[in-house]
């Protein structure tokens, strides 16, 4: 009995002396650790995997076009130092910089850049890869530096698309990781980690920190307590209840740049009345949603547009139905649908949508609708709601592939392969194509914008907010920036 | 031996049963695996060549025969979801459950047969009624919520270590060790408490015994009578719960490397489920169940080679 008991107090000793080793000190100097709440896609392949935003945001740092948007939304030179356009925009001419080099050492030639586009394009098998830039009709090099790409139709966006990642030619993307931005990558552990490290070849300004962890931390909990216990140097896209449980940690807030609605199946019987989907754009309070669900954090939208697009956001939509529960139950006593209900069907992995559709259920209530949240796994609510469009109504948030108005306006055309929403309205079609052929920048944002307002006019879907994002880090980390887009920057991170 | 080769035999068909239920059940559960390799931009020739590619417009028998004479040959397929074999993605994950149950296990071990010893020994003592609730609070406490409790008392405010920094076994043999006492302490708490109150419950009933009048009689000291008569029959049941209960602290582990952020085979477990990827799911599901029934196998084998009284029946 007695030797049982010295034997624990021993292994007790024993541990406790071990993990005190470990002590305060962070992972020393240039190396930083990141938690990031989801495991990479299957395929790190850049062309495939442009499906997850989670993945996209870390591939950023990995892989480059010829061109990359900086932290203003623009876009800046990058494999190509420069570009002409022809007079009707459908033949874009690229320029490669010279001294850029793949993470295998070799340099990037016409050769890679068209076998890329080619590729993404889908040239040779018909089917693209990349849906962004399906446009493209031919790629060919001329010379040793210059690539022209001709396009099927006049696309005055089309260079936004050329984000699309330049890789090197014969080797197996979905097994090797190879591109030309600031990180290469090192390796990776299922559920576990993602290791990057700077690319000392790198053309432009060279990444600071010398080595970046990735680590996967699904648990929302897990990742405060990672934070607080000095386990991650840093982690994005927190929430406003993870961050009021972080004490003295340095806290940065931005914007998650998506478009957060009540998206509505424009197909459900009900919904294909008009005067029910402005009933309910009526009947929900967005500022409300934002107070109860994120603390106030977050800006309040009006349309299938976020702040951060600039000359495309229209202020004026965001309070085009300011709420009004009267309103709300005359309109849906006029359509004959004074007992609505309908449910939400909402991925349970996210909680920020969950905890907004909560709000919305009791915000309609007061109306007299009966709404009901039905929580599912992320890959049933893709199955069913995204690619099936089985469903009634979903919250969910839209971001954007670059700064072009397309990346949030194309899919709102009726017969587009992700309308996932049913939205059909010949007026949008008719002005949507009429904008992408336009020529002339400002005639083309005028369209664009009023686009944007046929979808708040017709109430395509109850615009909710872009929810803010917090970025958190230990008080010695500096260095971060955020973009108008969806991405996590790694190159600058800086320990004072 | 008749009855070793029996239970052999219900051993390998409750594997077989486990494997095709969990089979079956992964063809039940909405969207495949293909809808999540391929992302957001697909058509559905390309969806349909993939499922072709990896065998998945076979049918479900099908299928399942040839997972099962690969396994059995040790060939446990491709992972979906990171396109390496499921052996390589399972590797030094089985290692860190492995060893975060065995020490888990040592600890209940350790603490509770000396605790329900202590426990019967001052019965009737004024601290009983304290103590006794208390095991009894211990007992419903989840280990997950004990977790989260340990993380934050050790790891934020003790900081005896720091939650969310595991130390690989390469790294460091004390260091990994030193880690994993934590997350063991968390799983191993109520099961102490419940086999503690077993043992307490079996001493006391044995101690109303004749047996035991007559040792009292031969003028043995009461802990004389507990050590040398009363334990001998009263740690019968307790080895056997304590050997099946393995199998249970490998299920709570599974829930607790979460709150820890150890890497072994819970995570894994999870997304594997979430993003459809069978071959790695089954895998590890089908590890679970053989540890399952191999303990309780193994707890028979102890119970009867203890006790053969049990052997005769």
């Amino acid at each position: 009995m007695k030797r049982f008991l010295s034997f624990l107090l021993v292994l007790a000793m024993t541990a406790a002396l071990c993990a005190c080793g470990g002590g305060k000190s962070q992972s020393s100097g240039s190396e930083f650790t990141v938690g990031i709440s989801a495991d990479l896609d299957t395929s790190l392949d850049p062309h495939v995997s442009s499906s997850s935003a989670g993945t996209r945001e870390v591939l950023f740092n990995i892989f480059e076009g010829l061109v990359k948007p900086d932290t203003e939304g623009n876009l800046i030179p990058a494999i190509a130092e420069d570009y002409t356009v022809n007079d009707t925009a459908d033949v874009y001419t690229y320029t490669l910089r010279e001294g850029v080099r793949f993470h295998n050492g070799n340099p990037v030639t016409v050769g890679d850049v068209v076998f890329s586009l080619s590729r993404a394009a889908g040239l040779e098998t018909g089917d693209p890869l990349v849906a962004d830039v399906a446009a493209i009709a031919d790629v060919r090099a001329e010379g040793e530096r210059t690539v022209v790409v001709t396009l099927k139709a006049p696309d005055t966006e089309f260079n936004s698309h050329m984000t699309v990642a330049i890789i090197p030619e014969g080797i197996d993307p979905a097994r090797e990781v190879v591109g030309t931005g600031p990180f290469r990558f090192v390796s990776r552990t299922p559920q576990e980690s993602v290791v990057l490290e700077r690319f000392d070849d790198y053309w432009g300004e060279k990444a600071v920190p010398s080595k970046v962890t990735l680590k996967v931390i699904p648990d929302a909990q897990t990742m405060v307590m990672s934070l607080r216990s000095g386990a991650i140097d840093l982690a994005a896209r927190l929430s406003s209840s993870q961050v009021s449980s972080l004490g003295d940690l340095k806290v940065i807030e931005g914007c998650n740049n998506i478009v957060q609605a009540l998206y509505l199946n424009n197909d459900f019987e009900p919904f294909r009345d008009i005067r029910v989907r402005q009933a309910l754009c009526y009947a929900i309070d967005k500022q409300k949603v934002i107070d109860l669900s994120a603390d106030g954090h977050g800006t309040p939208l009006g349309s299938s547009m976020f702040p951060a697009f600039g000359k495309y956001f229209v202020p004026g939509l965001t309070d085009y139905y300011k709420p009004d529960p009267a309103k709300a139950k005359a309109l849906l006593k006029e359509a004959g649908y004074e007992k609505l209900s309908f449910t939400i069907t909402v991925a349970s992995n996210m909680p920020m949508h969950v905890d907004a559709a909560q709000v919305i259920v009791e915000q309609l209530r007061e109306v007299g609708v009966d709404a009901k949240i039905n929580q599912v796994e992320w890959a049933a609510w893709y199955k069913e709601v995204y690619s099936g469009r089985n469903y009634e109504a979903t919250v969910v948030g839209l971001d954007a592939h670059g700064l072009a108005a397309s990346d949030m306006l194309a899919r709102f055309q009726s017969d587009h392969a992700k309308n996932f929403v049913n939205f059909r309205s010949e007026e949008y079609d008719e002005t949507y194509a009429k904008a992408i052929a336009t020529v002339d920048g400002d005639a083309q944002t005028a369209l664009f914008k009023q686009c944007e307002t046929i979808l708040t006019e017709q109430a395509a879907n109850v615009y909710l907010q872009d929810v803010a994002d917090f970025v958190v880090m230990q008080k010695d980390v500096t260095g971060w920036r955020f973009y108008p887009l969806y991405v996590m920057d790694l190159s600058t991170l800086t320990r004072v | 031996m008749s009855s070793v080769l029996k239970k052999t035999g219900v051993l390998i068909a409750t594997l077989l049963l486990v494997s095709l239920l969990a089979f079956l059940a992964f063809q039940i559960i909405p969207a495949d695996p293909v809808t999540m390799m391929l992302g957001t931009d697909y058509t559905p020739e390309r969806a349909e060549a993939l499922r072709h590619q990896l065998g998945l417009d076979r049918g479900v028998l099908v299928r399942y025969w040839d997972w099962l004479s690969g396994f059995v040959r040790g060939d446990m397929g491709v992972s979906y979801s990171y396109a390496v074999e499921v052996r390589e993605v399972l590797r030094g994950k089985i290692a860190v459950t492995a060893a975060l149950s065995l020490l888990s296990w040592v600890l209940v071990t350790a603490v509770s047969i000396p605790l329900g010893i202590a426990l019967a020994r001052y019965k009737g003592r004024k601290l009983e009624q304290i103590t006794v609730s208390l095991n009894q609070i211990l007992m419903s406490v989840p280990s997950f919520f004990l977790g989260i409790l340990f993380t934050w008392l050790f790891g934020l405010v003790l900081r005896l270590f720091v939650p969310g920094r595991f130390v690989p076994f390469s790294e460091s043999f004390w260091g990994c060790l030193g880690y994993l006492f934590f997350p063991a302490l968390a799983i191993s708490v109520p099961k102490t408490a419940k086999t503690a109150k077993l043992l307490r419950s079996a001493i006391l009933g044995e101690m109303k015994q004749d047996y035991v009048l007559t040792a009292y009689s031969h003028g043995n000291s009461r802990w004389m009578v507990i050590s040398r008569h009363v334990l001998r029959n009263a740690l019968l049941p307790v080895v056997t719960y304590l050997a099946m209960s393995l199998a249970d602290i490998v299920a709570s582990s599974i829930i607790v490397e979460q709150v820890f952020v150890v890497p072994g085979l819970g995570r894994l477990l999870i997304a594997s489920i979430s993003n459809r990827d069978f071959p790695v799911a089954l895998c590890i599901v089908v590890m679970i169940a053989f540890v399952v029934v191999v303990m309780n196998y193994l707890a028979d084998l102890l119970t009867q080679a203890i006790d053969p009284r049990v052997r005769l029946s």
